[in-house]
């Protein structure tokens, strides 16, 4: 099978910093992939790089056959690639329905209201219809945060640490109704978390990064055994094991 | 030749002007993010205090020397009452409202002083030409200047220097560039961020007087001068780069020399041309030519 | 307020106002015809407002649109109403179609101060300009409207009737923009451009649309305020002239099309009891005005009218 997204050879530093260095991914379609790494090592760089929002110094991003470095974020976004937000970024004065309508009415959805139920109710946020969303938990933003990505019947979804913020007992709820309506539209999925129980849990592959660059690429139970992750990412010391 | 130098000089003498308005204005919004459009009233009460306070040391003939001093009494004492009682008497109850809304609370304190202005001082215009004529004239090739404009460029140099010294020489400057870099991060590291804002406020309030109470002797001062006063400055700010002081000296000289060039060249684009420039800059530049750059939102 | 309560009522204030234009006493008919003018003009603003902008530089196009269209009437001699009207509009929009180019890239306070500058530069050009009256400007006469000759007296009736009919129009379609797909889309532009952008939308293209239509009003605007005043000079085009239209703006709210009209009457008759009895304070009291919505009432005087509703 050919893989639906592909970086090669990505390079983009920040003066002194490397954030990324070398870096050559490629995403089998409809699969689930968690990106794992401390802060600073490059995965938020990553999701950056693809979606547009920054331009990797050097390398190439393809999508679909389409080259996508160079493109702004709302032609990536149009061209069904979508991305959620580490801090959900919503529509504060408006309504979570509302919220909803204007994706909607973005990617031109007929029947928008219909829709609008449907995803709703998906996402178990229908009691919250009408609720101003700069007024909701933090789980709630969350989810609506994603239901809106997922508006535009994207085929691969980007998101930026999906239950960070999220109250301990609520994180496999939003991840269950996250991965549920991913999987119904058939979406290619990366995530970035540092929950590695979620990782566990939904991923199918777990890529590594550590200073830049890809230290692990495998199924999770590989990697999280990994002993350059173990020290890098999961920050177990030898003396920590006993 | 004489021509060039006048175009020149006369654009430097714009340009200090300038300058002292635009200096408070980038200070105050680049440690407040306030756009302080009540900046113009200040310069306003720069002007009608400085009449008042030299016009009665002159009436009770003291040494015309001594008006000179007066017009910096007058400065200061207008930013020492003003500013404090804008900043804490108004501003402070309004931080971490939207910066536009900020803008109009600004705006609204100019209406309001616009006219109590005209309520202390009645409508006439006050007179106050000694300053002004007293160290006489020089020339350049044919054209006799006033040496009050020298007075003028002098001020200008000093105050800009001053500002610049204790900006990046003293402690308490550090602590200002620090809270115009980050706000936040200053208060958390133990900064007094509402002290700064005081001081802030205060010396932008005084470098407004100053501009109005140095002008004074140059015009008739009547209600509305600080009317035109704020766009101008704006105009500069916006150019050198909100928050930057060599930005508004840079602002400040490329407006004024462009003004100059217009008023002997084609008197009736003289303000088009300095709005020109600022749009001119704004696209090459869109947020002016020094502005502090930006950290990743996402 | 509900679609059809807007229809109903946006009707009835047609109505009571066309009445007024027949019988009411010419001082009202004049202070109704300049509140309305003015109330197109904030009408724009309310759409930028919605949008997350504020523009202090309205002034430009309301300028524009007064001298256009007097301009017709005194140099082509076409002193036909309907002409003028539409010459005022055309022109403020074709020139808000090219600033706003470069000014839908702004927001923000560089947005409010840009537009600001921008008006200023007319100001400054009509200031100069001894063909146009320089400070002074120059009167004005409509004698006809849409090629019917008026009779003495009754023109400024007409006028301001026609100007009735034009703020029903435009309210209504206003109001169809604000409830549909671009009226929220404005709203969520305001909210979070980022977020716009990343769902695929052109945040640019939303706001340029918004700024033209905003000048075209102020330009319809401007030509109906010359034909109530009879008078063009280069105040319209002033700074303080946009910052009027802003305090009408907050002075009415942005939470329905009429706000701007009501808010535009009680302004105009403020000014008018002011001249009169308290002309140096009239500044100040807007000020003081401002200061007080803004801490105690920022939705405007039209969350008042709700919270009884409610």
């Amino acid at each position: 099978m050919s893989a639906i997204l592909e970086a090669m050879g990505l390079n983009k530093s920040f003066g002194a910093v490397s954030a990324a260095a070398d870096v050559s991914l490629a995403f089998e379609p409809e699969s689930v992939t968690s990106l794992i790494g401390a802060n600073g090592a490059g995965k938020t760089t990553f999701l950056n790089m693809v979606t547009g929002y920054l331009r990797p110094d050097a390398g190439a991003i393809r999508f679909d056959g389409q080259e996508l470095v160079g493109l702004d974020p709302r032609r990536i976004t149009g061209l069904g690639v979508s991305r959620s937000f580490q801090i959900p970024q919503l529509f504060h004065s408006l309504s979570v329905r509302e919220n909803l309508l204007v994706a909607e009415g973005i990617a031109a959805v007929e029947h928008a209201e219909e829709a609008t139920d449907a995803l709703l109710e998906r996402f178990g946020l229908a009691q919250y219809g009408a609720q101003l969303a700069g007024l909701l938990p933090e789980g709630v933003r969350k989810l609506l945060d994603v239901a809106m990505a997922l508006v535009a019947r994207p085929k691969v979804l980007l998101l930026d640490e999906p239950t960070s913020g999220v109250a301990a007992d609520e994180k496999y709820g939003v991840m269950d109704l996250v991965m549920g309506a991913v999987r119904e539209q058939g979406v290619t999925v990366l995530f970035v978390e540092h929950d590695m129980d979620i990782v566990q849990r939904y991923a199918g592959r777990v890529v590594a990064f550590y200073d830049g660059r890809v230290i692990a690429d495998d199924e999770p139970r590989k990697v999280l055994c990994d002993a350059e992750v173990r020290r890098y990412v999961i920050g177990e010391t030898a003396h920590a094991q006993a | 030749m004489s021509t060039a130098l006048a175009v020149l000089f006369d654009g430097v003498v714009y340009s200090s002007w300038l300058f002292l308005m635009a200096a408070g204005l980038t200070l105050i919004y680049g440690v407040m993010k306030i756009l302080n459009i009540a900046h113009g009233s200040l310069y306003a009460l720069g002007g009608y205090t400085a009449a008042t306070i030299a016009g009665a040391w002159l009436a009770a003939g003291h040494a015309a020397v001594g008006s000179y001093a007066m017009l910096l009494v007058a400065a200061l004492l207008v930013g020492a009452v003003m500013g404090p009682l804008l900043e804490r008497g108004l501003l402070k109850w309004m931080y971490g409202k939207d910066e536009v809304v900020l803008l109009l609370i600004t705006y609204a304190a100019f209406l309001i002083l616009e006219d109590a202005i005209k309520l202390v001082w009645g409508v006439e215009s006050k007179l106050l030409p000694e300053p002004y004529s007293l160290p006489g004239n020089f020339r350049i090739g044919t054209l006799a200047y006033p040496v009050y404009n020298l007075v003028l460029i002098a001020v200008a140099v000093v105050v800009g220097l001053a500002l610049a010294w204790a900006l990046y020489r003293t402690r308490q400057g550090k602590l200002l560039l620090a809270v115009i870099h980050d706000r936040e991060m200053s208060a958390a590291m133990g900064i007094n961020v509402d002290r700064v804002y005081l001081a802030t406020f205060t010396v932008g309030a005084m470098l407004a007087a100053l501009g109005g109470a140095l002008t004074a002797p140059m015009i008739s001062v009547s209600p509305g001068i600080g009317v035109e006063v704020i766009v101008l400055s704006f105009a500069v700010v916006v150019v050198g780069g909100l928050g930057s002081l060599g930005g508004a000296a840079i602002g400040a000289l490329m407006v004024g020399i462009v003004r100059s060039l217009a008023v002997r060249y084609w008197p009736e684009a003289e303000l088009f041309t300095i709005y020109f420039v600022m749009a001119l800059v704004l696209i090459a530049r869109p947020k002016g030519l020094f502005s502090p750059p930006e950290a990743r939102k996402i | 307020m509900s679609r059809d309560r807007t229809a109903a009522a946006l009707a009835v204030t047609c109505a009571l106002l066309l009445a007024a234009a027949a019988i009411a006493p010419q001082w009202l008919v004049f202070l109704l015809a300049l509140a309305l003018a003015k109330g197109l003009v904030v009408l724009g603003l309310v759409l930028l407002m919605r949008t997350g902008l504020v523009s202090f530089g309205q002034g430009l196009y309301f300028g524009l649109g007064a001298y256009a269209s007097a301009l017709l009437a005194n140099r082509a001699g076409l002193a036909d109403a309907a002409l003028m009207i539409v010459a005022g509009t055309v022109c403020a929009a074709a020139v808000a179609a090219v600033l706003g180019l470069l000014l839908a890239r702004y927001r923000e306070i560089f947005f409010a101060m840009l537009s600001l500058a921008f008006s200023m530069i007319l100001y400054g050009a009509l200031v100069k300009s001894s063909a146009l009256g320089s400070t002074d400007g120059f009167n004005l006469h409509a004698k006809a409207f849409a090629g019917v000759a008026l009779a003495a007296g009754v023109e400024r009736r007409v006028f301001f009737a026609v100007s009735v009919l034009a703020l029903l129009v435009v309210a209504w379609l206003l109001h169809r923009y604000l409830s549909s797909h671009w009226g929220r889309l404005s709203a969520a532009i305001r909210d979070n451009e980022l977020r716009v952008e990343y769902l695929g939308a052109s945040v640019y293209r939303v706001v340029y649309v918004n700024y033209v239509v905003a000048g075209a009003l102020a330009g319809m605007g401007g030509a109906f305020a010359a034909l109530a005043v009879g008078h063009v000079d280069p105040e319209t085009a002033y700074w303080t002239t946009s910052g009027e239209f802003v305090f009408i703006a907050i002075l009415g709210g942005t939470g329905n099309v009429l706000a701007p009209f009501l808010s535009a009457a009680i302004f105009e008759g403020l000014r008018t009891v002011a001249n009169q009895y308290a002309p140096n304070v009239w500044q100040m009291s807007l000020g003081v005005a401002m200061l007080a919505i803004i801490m105690f009432l920022p939705g405007g005087l039209w969350t008042l009218l709700r919270r009884r509703a409610a």
